[in-house]
């Protein structure tokens, strides 16, 4: 059954030949066979669960939005969605709240995340090219290492790391976020892509060679091309993962000019009082909405790539 | 489909070497060293580097200024005695031993009414889903503070029917209980791996059940939930490593401070205090090499049990 799971990102990508049909099937036509009432008020229970269990657990989100919009006296007493009028001031009043207006922290996160994607893309899949199409001594025991540090927790580094870091004069730049990516060290990618490139034909890579290809050649024409639906997986959830980033920022960048923006949203918590929900839920709603449209255009990866490999 | 089943099936394969492997042995180093540098790079430098000298670090006193100074096993002896370690300790247990088998019971709930070839499931799919990625920053810890809070959305609803609900974060005793509910909402990753294990399935078995004459239940204790239990097994391992590190949550509801009276410390949020707050990084090396034991041990443990409760097909 496990070996099933395992061959999912190569049946669902690629043409490879000879993979078994999705053994689903036939119990989904079973759903609309089935017209009987029992089944159709079994349906609508079913429905009746899921609506009040999905509806509770957005209805916060909801009302996070709502309340964005609402005076902020309000927020402590309106538990309902209905809105009597717009009030955008939340969203100028938290913009320029802190001493950057908030476009700074999303640009200081943008460059955060575009460095991370391009360091997690090269350097990721270059070390599953080499785990799963090459030959070389120590490969079963590098492999080894690379699925144990997926599990490492990064608090047994991250003294040592920050004491490299700081003697370097990297604290307060946004190097020491981005340069372990570099270095392939979130190894959940590497171990994605090691999957999905044992999906792909060999025979294709013989072909290429054949024709003369090298290693590097394969590698850009017939792997990368070949890969695409794993390298945006990595993507989406490099962007994910990296703009909610809140330990790694809030260790390195102290200095405002520098802030990501988890980092400033926390600044903002604490020099705030208690009056100014508004503003907070408004830069909240800001800072989540590119999250939500990657999610919105992205799902298909997301989904596949955690029922594939586990990831968060 | 997991690391963990490589990493078994890794220590099991020790079949002696074939004709074929070794010609091939050696053949493509070169190339293979080069597309692995900047892994090794990291390993080296990123990962194995740091994690040997945490490991000093842990043996020393050293607060970034001076020298690191040799104190041998001083700071396990402290953690011995430090009741603030022992309480976070607390803390961080409750929260993985009571919110990883509640979101993972949510998760497999959910899963198996998804399950049935509902008409609607790709919403239905992608709203349970939605949670768990917004679940980790700041802002959704944030609406938390909130909506916990003595004047928060929670307590206004228990307003309309009457109930004078407790400030939830600002109580020592309900504290915990909020951040746990938070783990919980985010049920949805695990969600989408069940049913992706539920689909794996194979329909005749419960035609076969049905055949024989079995009911609802017996066919979930009979059929699924040994065919899911592979599956059950690796959330609930990963589910415990990520819950023993979790951090933002507890730092940004509590305002930094793990409080109320330490009731939401965790060991991570402690450790943060200890190393980046009075910059005690002997002793913080120290927690997070005994925060890697503990974690190792459940993880141990997890796979000790799983003989026990793990059904493999094949």
């Amino acid at each position: 059954m496990t070996t099933k799971l395992e061959a999912l990102p190569a049946a669902s990508n690629k043409p490879a030949a000879g993979k078994p049909t999705n053994p689903r099937k036939p119990r989904e036509s079973r759903g609309t066979l089935a017209f009987s009432r029992s089944a159709r008020t079994k349906a609508l229970i079913k429905h009746a669960i899921l609506i009040v269990t999905g509806g509770v657990m957005i209805y916060p989100l909801l009302w996070m939005v709502v309340s964005s919009l609402r005076a902020n006296e309000l927020i402590f007493r309106e538990p309902g969605l209905w809105l009597n009028s717009l009030e955008m001031a939340n969203y100028a009043d938290g913009w320029s709240a802190l001493t950057h207006p908030f476009g700074h922290y999303m640009l200081n996160s943008a460059v955060v995340v575009l460095g991370s994607i391009l360091g997690n893309l090269i350097s990721c899949s270059m070390a599953a090219y080499a785990f799963a199409r090459l030959q070389f001594t120590g490969q079963k025991i590098f492999f080894g290492i690379m699925l144990l540090t997926i599990m490492l927790p990064f608090h047994v580094v991250i003294v040592p790391q920050y004491i490299l870091f700081s003697q370097i004069g990297w604290v307060n730049t946004f190097w020491p976020l981005i340069v372990p990516k570099l270095l392939a060290t979130d190894a959940f990618f590497v171990f994605l892509m090691v999957q999905f490139i044992r999906g792909i034909p060999k025979e294709l890579d013989e072909a290429a060679r054949i024709d003369g290809a090298g290693h590097p050649r394969i590698f850009l024409r017939v792997i990368l091309p070949l890969m695409v639906p794993a390298l945006a997986t990595t993507t989406i959830f490099t962007f994910i993962w990296t703009w909610n980033d809140f330990f790694g920022a809030l260790i390195y960048l102290t200095d405002p000019d520098m802030f990501t923006v988890p980092v400033a949203l926390r600044a903002f918590v604490d020099s705030q009082s208690a009056t100014s929900w508004g503003s907070l839920f408004a830069m909240s709603i800001v800072s989540l909405l590119p999250v939500f449209l990657v999610f919105l255009f992205g799902q298909r990866f997301l989904i596949k790539g955690i029922a594939t490999t586990g990831i968060k | 489909m997991s690391a963990i089943n490589e990493l078994t099936s890794l220590s099991r394969r020790r079949g002696p070497i074939t004709a074929e492997e070794k010609k091939a042995n050696g053949r493509d180093n070169k190339a293979a060293y080069i597309f692995l540098m900047p892994w090794l790079v990291g390993l080296v430098a990123i990962t194995i580097g740091p994690m040997l000298m945490s490991l000093y670090l842990s043996f020393t006193d050293y607060n970034l200024i001076q020298a690191p100074e040799w104190v041998g096993l001083d700071n396990f002896v402290r953690m011995f005695s430090d009741a603030r370690l022992h309480n976070s300790l607390g803390v961080t247990f409750t929260y993985v031993l009571v919110g990883v088998p509640l979101q993972l019971a949510v998760a497999l709930l959910i899963a198996l009414v998804l399950d049935k070839g509902l008409r609607a499931l790709p919403f239905y799919r992608s709203i349970f889903y939605l949670p768990s990625l917004l679940g980790g920053s700041v802002a959704i810890a944030i609406l938390w503070k909130q909506i916990f809070g003595t004047t928060g959305l929670v307590n206004q609803i228990l307003a309309v029917v009457g109930i004078q609900g407790p400030g939830w974060i600002s109580d020592p005793s309900t504290a915990l209980g909020s951040i746990i509910l938070l783990h919980v909402w985010t049920f949805g990753a695990p969600m989408i791996i069940f049913l992706a294990g539920l689909r794996q399935i194979p329909n005749m078995y419960y035609e076969a059940a049905e055949v024989d004459g079995a009911t609802k239940l017996q066919k979930f204790w009979r059929i699924t939930l040994p065919l899911l239990s592979p599956i059950i097994f690796f959330n609930l391992v990963l589910q415990i490593i990520g819950s023993f590190q979790s951090f933002t949550q507890a730092f940004i509801v509590s305002g930094g401070n793990g409080g109320p009276s330490d009731s939401t410390m965790f060991f991570t949020l402690y450790l943060y205090q200890k190393g980046f707050g009075q910059f005690d990084m002997g002793y913080a090396s120290a927690m997070a090499w005994f925060l890697l034991v503990i974690i190792g041990a459940f993880t141990a443990i997890n796979f000790i049990a799983a003989k026990y409760w793990v059904f493999y097909d094949d």
